[in-house]
């Protein structure tokens, strides 16, 4: 290799905010020509939204992009495409309705073909098909083929217009171990002929594996650029998580009674009919935080939505207080007693459009304090309203606000106030900090040791490591829908939970 | 070159809401001024004809609440269904089951107690609208069966069950056209000011006004159906039968549009004939999304529509304008208000590069 | 009975049925056309309706019959032009836009036919189109007579289907059409415009209702009457659905639809006494339960309905 050739893609100071949060800030990358170079990070860490603006899908504030050294403005993706970008994302863009074929060549009409040449197409197909190894029946339908296929489409479509920079997001998340095997050798196949791929990524062992440069980043920062044989394991896992020290918590030392929430077996399955948990066992006491770390699509959301009762597993049972939860049926958890805060907080838990009274009875609005046969009582929740206010702090122009006009942090103190106002017997928290300011964190956790300290059982979900660290009594690690490892926060290193959480058992 | 695009913009203060339905019916009454002028028409006769014909004399001032009666209840029955987000488009077939069922109950009711017979009439047509909205209630919760075609489809089955039954068994014996026998006298509504066809059904839309409000405000179903009309998955989360709400839902919805079936047999007609509705199944989509959803909302929309449909009879005999100005208007009504309702989300951004 | 089975009866019943089919079939595939690229256009009623208005009154004052189907497909395909401006650059829900361009499309049309002829005592007449007989397709033994004795627009409408057909299924123009409609986003991606694809489905679409509608004002009968549409526009939302957004299939419940109205029609004629009514239901009936097992299916263009905007969730 041609020491410190031309850059392929140089991305200069790029900066992308959306409402209130910035993504990339003043983001520095390069791509070499032959190499596989892997942008590492948490979620959330603004891989994604650097390499979407890459692939012009978004329009970055401030920055500037070169490719193949020319100062290019991206508006669309198909000024990408034409300039050799092709970027295949975690969501397949795919019509599953349609052919191999249509698939792939959809878009690819020039002036001169107004009627489908497939014959031409299916020549060209094939040929791509055997020079690279990727050997799929052009006149299948999409929906019959198997996930790893389909990426084998999504790369054909890809190397059918001629791209040299790949942008693979997140491509191993939902592939078998041989599948995994299958596309590292084809990515190797095309480097070797100059291309560039660009390989985003939070699974460590893989990253190690086929990159030839990694690029950490952090909040929308890059944090580090390291040539991958120049680097470990747990250097990486330490640059993605990041050592900010934890603010100091009043945790006092309470022993844990009975379990108040157990799991047995529990199986899920996800969107894809795939299992996103598998045969999971979990239990929780009272007066105990229990965390659950691990970055997030490792079955997190599946585990929560089958606690919540929006999800039915099909294999397992959970007990609350030792009575069995009815899967898939939410009321069931709330007549046990179950505190759930969602992970998605505006899309599952609250009804942005309504006022901060409407969202606080949500759950209650049938019991005899807020209603007599159907008729409101709108005095009771007026001062019941008034009062979570007020012992919750929450800033807003009052009761009748309309619940979208608050900030994140209040937003989730509305759905605190909601869900721990009847002393809840179990509390399943999933992320419940993520978005939030410091202000607002330290509140949610001084909150939750004080339920921990009334005799409530907490399930802690969340990707911030710290956040576990400085609130659970126990530490577990969720990877590819089961518990990797299990220890007590003062037992064990950060750099040891990082490692479990990036999938090395050790 | 410049780009525009839509961007969301912060929430407008109250104050500004209100105004919008107001400034929309303004720039429609703005625009109608262009077909009433290639019509002919000298423009400030036409806009005073137009509104001295529905609210000049004591006779029009009445009329327009003859003509706005069935409109309110269409419109009530559209806004209910839609703040769920059940998009019922099968009002009209609704408005033809309630009729369908007064004329029945309205023939053959004469051995009845003469106080009992208006109650079951109006019971029985709520309960027929009731039931032709809650079966797409149910496709559409059980099956998944969009709610739009279905609610559209039975409109048209319902027509060609009434004309079924109007060349058959209801049908006026001894007439070859499709239309029934007369109603019987206990069954007509009270006629309440002289000279006039001021009518108890009236009286019923606007009670039926304070009825849906009471409803989507005091109560806890209400509540319910404003919640899943906003966001189905946080109340499904929160515990909501969501199944029962729409159901429910598109049973009182169903109902209200039966009862101005009812209405117009009972007040209007007196028989069943094919063209009991001009369409106002249809228009009364127009006036919920006019009227915001809201009662009071849909109340004042359905008045407007009725001042311009009863007003336009008269500024077609003074100006020579054709009365279907009226469609236009509503039609026009709709849209700006649609455009409207959007520019309270998004503004409009320009790009320059 | 054996009435029935007679051949002149049977011919002509075939004769009735391409005739009555007809504006159903060029409202359907031009419906065919707009919900595959992904939108759902409820103002076909209206639109058929200004077309039948907006042709009679071009023939009626010009004398030629082509340049009133012309002025139809015109005016069809400026109300196409408005739903897109509404539903697809403004992004308004369809339904309502639809159902608000039906209402305004309905008075104009009214509104204008008063405004040009006021309210005679004789409605106004022109005089319609001839049926052709094809030459040697027309002597074929029991179909022949009836079935190829039609208008030129009936012949347009066989040849419109299977080019609907080809250019779905067999032009890049047509994979873009139905990309758009399955997922703008995979469309967006690879550079397809999104916006404009569903812009130029509309005004075709709208253009092929305003011929459906000026169908029946030019040939099947020679006036303009309030009612003339009758709910045909909406029996194209239906066959849409029952033909399962295929041309072929389409078409196909537009002939069954055209069957059971001549039939009925000649049914009534020979003082037969089934209820009509109860006949012309079946189509929507037929409809509602293609409804329930479609709805379990995945024919229905998955991105039916949902306006598209880039950029609206954050990164």
């Amino acid at each position: 290799m041609i020491e410190n050739p031309q850059p392929m893609v140089r991305m200069s100071s790029v900066t992308k905010r959306f409402l209130d949060v910035t993504a990339n800030n003043q983001v520095d990358f390069q791509l070499y020509p032959g190499e596989i170079c892997s942008l590492l990070g948490e979620n959330g860490a603004g891989k994604t939204t650097l390499m979407n603006i890459l692939f012009g899908y978004y329009t970055c504030d401030e920055g500037d992009i070169f490719i193949k050294g020319e100062k290019i403005r991206l508006s669309s993706p198909k000024d990408a495409i034409a300039r050799g970008v092709g970027m295949i994302h975690q969501h397949f863009a795919l019509v599953p309705t349609q052919t191999v074929l249509e698939n792939i060549i959809i878009g690819t009409a020039t002036r001169k073909t107004f009627f489908l040449d497939l014959k031409r197409a299916r020549r060209k197909l094939l040929e791509l098909e055997k020079r690279f190894g990727l050997e799929i029946d052009p006149d299948t339908h999409v929906w019959t083929l198997s996930v790893g296929e389909q990426q084998k489409v999504e790369i054909l479509k890809a190397l059918y217009r001629d791209v040299d920079i790949l942008i693979m997001d997140e491509p191993t998340a939902v592939l078998a171990p041989a599948e995994t095997d299958d596309l590292f050798r084809t990515l190797k196949i095309l480097v070797s002929e100059g291309r560039s791929v660009v390989f985003i990524s939070h699974k460590l062992h893989e990253v190690m594996d086929i990159s030839d440069r990694i690029v950490v980043l952090r909040g929308g920062r890059v944090v580090a650029e390291r040539k991958t044989r120049e680097t470990t394991a747990r250097e990486l896992a330490n640059l993605m998580v990041g050592r900010e020290l934890a603010d100091s918590l009043d945790k006092k030392k309470v022993a844990p009674g009975r379990s108040v929430l157990e799991i047995q077996h529990l199986t899920v399955l996800n969107d894809k009919r795939l299992p996103a948990v598998t045969d999971l066992n979990l239990v929780v006491r009272q007066n105990e935080i229990l965390g659950m770390a691990g970055i997030s699509g490792n079955g997190q959301r599946e585990l929560s939505e089958a606690l919540f009762g929006l999800r039915t597993p099909i294999r397992g049972g959970i007990n609350i207080n030792d009575t069995p939860l009815r899967p898939g049926d939410p009321s069931s958890a709330i007549k046990l007693n179950m505190a759930r805060i969602p992970e998605d907080r505006m899309d599952t838990g609250l009804l942005m459009d309504l006022s901060v009274e409407e969202n606080m009875i949500l759950e209650d609005h049938g019991c005899g304090d807020f209603q007599t046969c159907g008729l409101i009582k709108s005095r009771n929740i007026h001062h019941y309203t008034d009062a979570l206010i007020r012992a919750y702090n929450i800033a807003t122009a009052g009761r009748d606000a309309v619940t979208k006009s608050l900030s994140g942090g209040n937003l989730q103190k509305v759905m605190l106030a909601r869900e721990l106002a009847g002393n809840p017997a179990v509390i399943i928290a999933a992320q419940p900090t993520r978005g939030l300011d410091v202000g607002a964190m330290e509140y949610i956790h001084r909150r939750l040791l004080q339920e921990r300290e009334r005799g409530a059982g907490i399930l802690l979900i969340s990707e911030d490591l710290d956040e576990v660290f400085s609130l659970s009594d126990r530490i577990v690690v969720i990877y590819e829908g089961t518990i990797m490892g299990e220890a007590a926060p003062h037992d064990v290193s950060r750099e040891q939970i990082g490692l479990w959480m990036s999938g090395v058992a050790q | 070159m410049i780009t525009l695009r839509l961007v969301k913009r912060k929430p407008l203060a109250p104050w500004a809401r209100i105004l919008i339905p107001v400034a929309a019916v303004v720039v429609t009454l703005l625009l109608s001024a262009i077909p009433i002028l290639l019509a002919g028409g000298a423009l400030w006769k036409s806009y005073f004809y137009l509104f001295y014909g529905a609210l000049g004399t004591r006779f029009n001032l009445l009329e327009t609440f003859v003509k706005g009666s069935p409109l309110i209840l269409t419109g009530l029955s559209v806004a209910f269904a839609f703040r769920a987000k059940f998009w019922n488009i099968g009002a009209e077939g609704q408005l033809l089951a309630g009729a369908l069922m007064a004329t029945f109950l309205g023939v053959h009711l004469g051995g009845v107690p003469r106080p009992l017979v208006l109650p079951i009439i109006i019971t029985a047509g709520f309960l027929a609208g009731g039931v032709w909205a809650a079966i797409p209630g149910i496709l559409k919760t059980k099956l998944k069966v969009d709610d739009v075609v279905s609610t559209l489809l039975l409109n048209y089955v319902m027509w060609h069950i009434m004309g079924a039954l109007l060349f058959g068994p209801l049908q006026q014996p001894g007439s070859s056209w499709p239309r029934s026998a007369a109603i019987i006298d206990a069954a007509r509504y009270p006629i309440l000011l002289p000279r006039s066809r001021f009518h108890m059904g009236i009286i019923i839309s606007f009670l039926a006004v304070f009825v849906i409000w009471f409803i989507n405000n005091k109560t806890t179903f209400g509540y319910r159906s404003k919640a899943v009309g906003v966001n189905i998955r946080a109340a499904h989360f929160g515990g909501i039968n969501t199944t029962s709400v729409i159901v429910w839902t598109a049973l009182v919805s169903g109902g209200l549009a039966g009862l101005a079936g009812v209405g117009e047999l009972c007040a209007i007609q007196y028989r069943l004939i094919m063209d009991i509705s001009p369409g106002y199944g249809y228009t009364g989509i127009v006036i919920a999304m006019l009227g915001n959803l809201h009662p009071v909302g849909v109340l004042l929309s359905a008045l407007f529509f009725s001042v311009i449909i009863v007003g336009a009879q008269t500024m077609s005999r003074m100006t020579g304008v054709p009365t279907y100005i009226a469609e236009v208007i509503q039609g026009t009504a709709l849209m700006v208000m649609l455009i409207f309702l959007l520019f309270t989300e998004f503004k409009i951004q320009v790009l320059k590069k | 009975m054996d009435q029935l089975f007679n051949i002149a009866f049977l011919s002509g019943l075939m004769g009735a049925t391409m005739r009555m089919a007809t504006p159903i079939i060029y409202a359907t595939l031009g419906e065919i056309l707009t919900e595959r690229a992904g939108v759902l256009n409820l103002g076909i009623e209206g639109t058929m309706l200004m077309g039948a208005m907006t042709g009679f009154l071009v023939t009626f004052s010009s004398g030629s019959l082509w340049l009133g189907v012309l002025a139809a497909a015109g005016v069809g395909m400026l109300l196409g032009f408005l739903m897109a401006f509404l539903a697809v650059h403004l992004g308004l829900s369809q339904h309502v836009s639809g159902l608000g361009i039906t209402l305004f499309a309905t008075g104009l049309a009214m509104f204008v036919y008063r405004l040009h002829f006021g309210s005679p005592t004789v409605p106004p007449i022109i005089h319609p189109f001839n049926q052709i007989s094809l030459p040697l397709l027309s002597r074929i033994p029991l179909i022949g007579p009836g079935l190829f004795t039609q208008y030129s627009l009936t012949y347009f409408a066989w040849l419109l289907i299977p080019a609907l057909s080809f250019l779905l299924y067999k032009t890049h123009l047509g994979l873009k059409i139905r990309t758009v409609g399955e997922n703008p986003v995979v469309a967006d991606t690879v550079g397809v415009n999104v916006s404009l694809t569903r812009t130029l489905c509309l005004v075709i679409g709208g253009g092929l209702m305003g011929v459906g509608g000026a169908f029946l004002t030019l040939a099947h009968q020679n006036m303009f009457l309030i009612d003339v549409i009758g709910g045909r526009g909406w029996v194209a939302i239906a066959m849409v659905i029952f033909g399962n957004w295929d041309p072929l299939k389409g078409a196909l419940g537009a002939l069954i639809f055209g069957f059971l109205d001549g039939l009925q029609l000649r049914l009534q004629g020979m003082g037969i006494a089934v209820s009509f009514h109860l006949f012309l239901m079946i189509p929507y009936l037929l409809t509602i339960v293609a409804l329930i097992s479609v709805s379990r299916k995945a024919s229905i263009p998955a991105a039916l309905l949902k306006p598209y905007r880039r950029e609206e969730k954050g990164g």
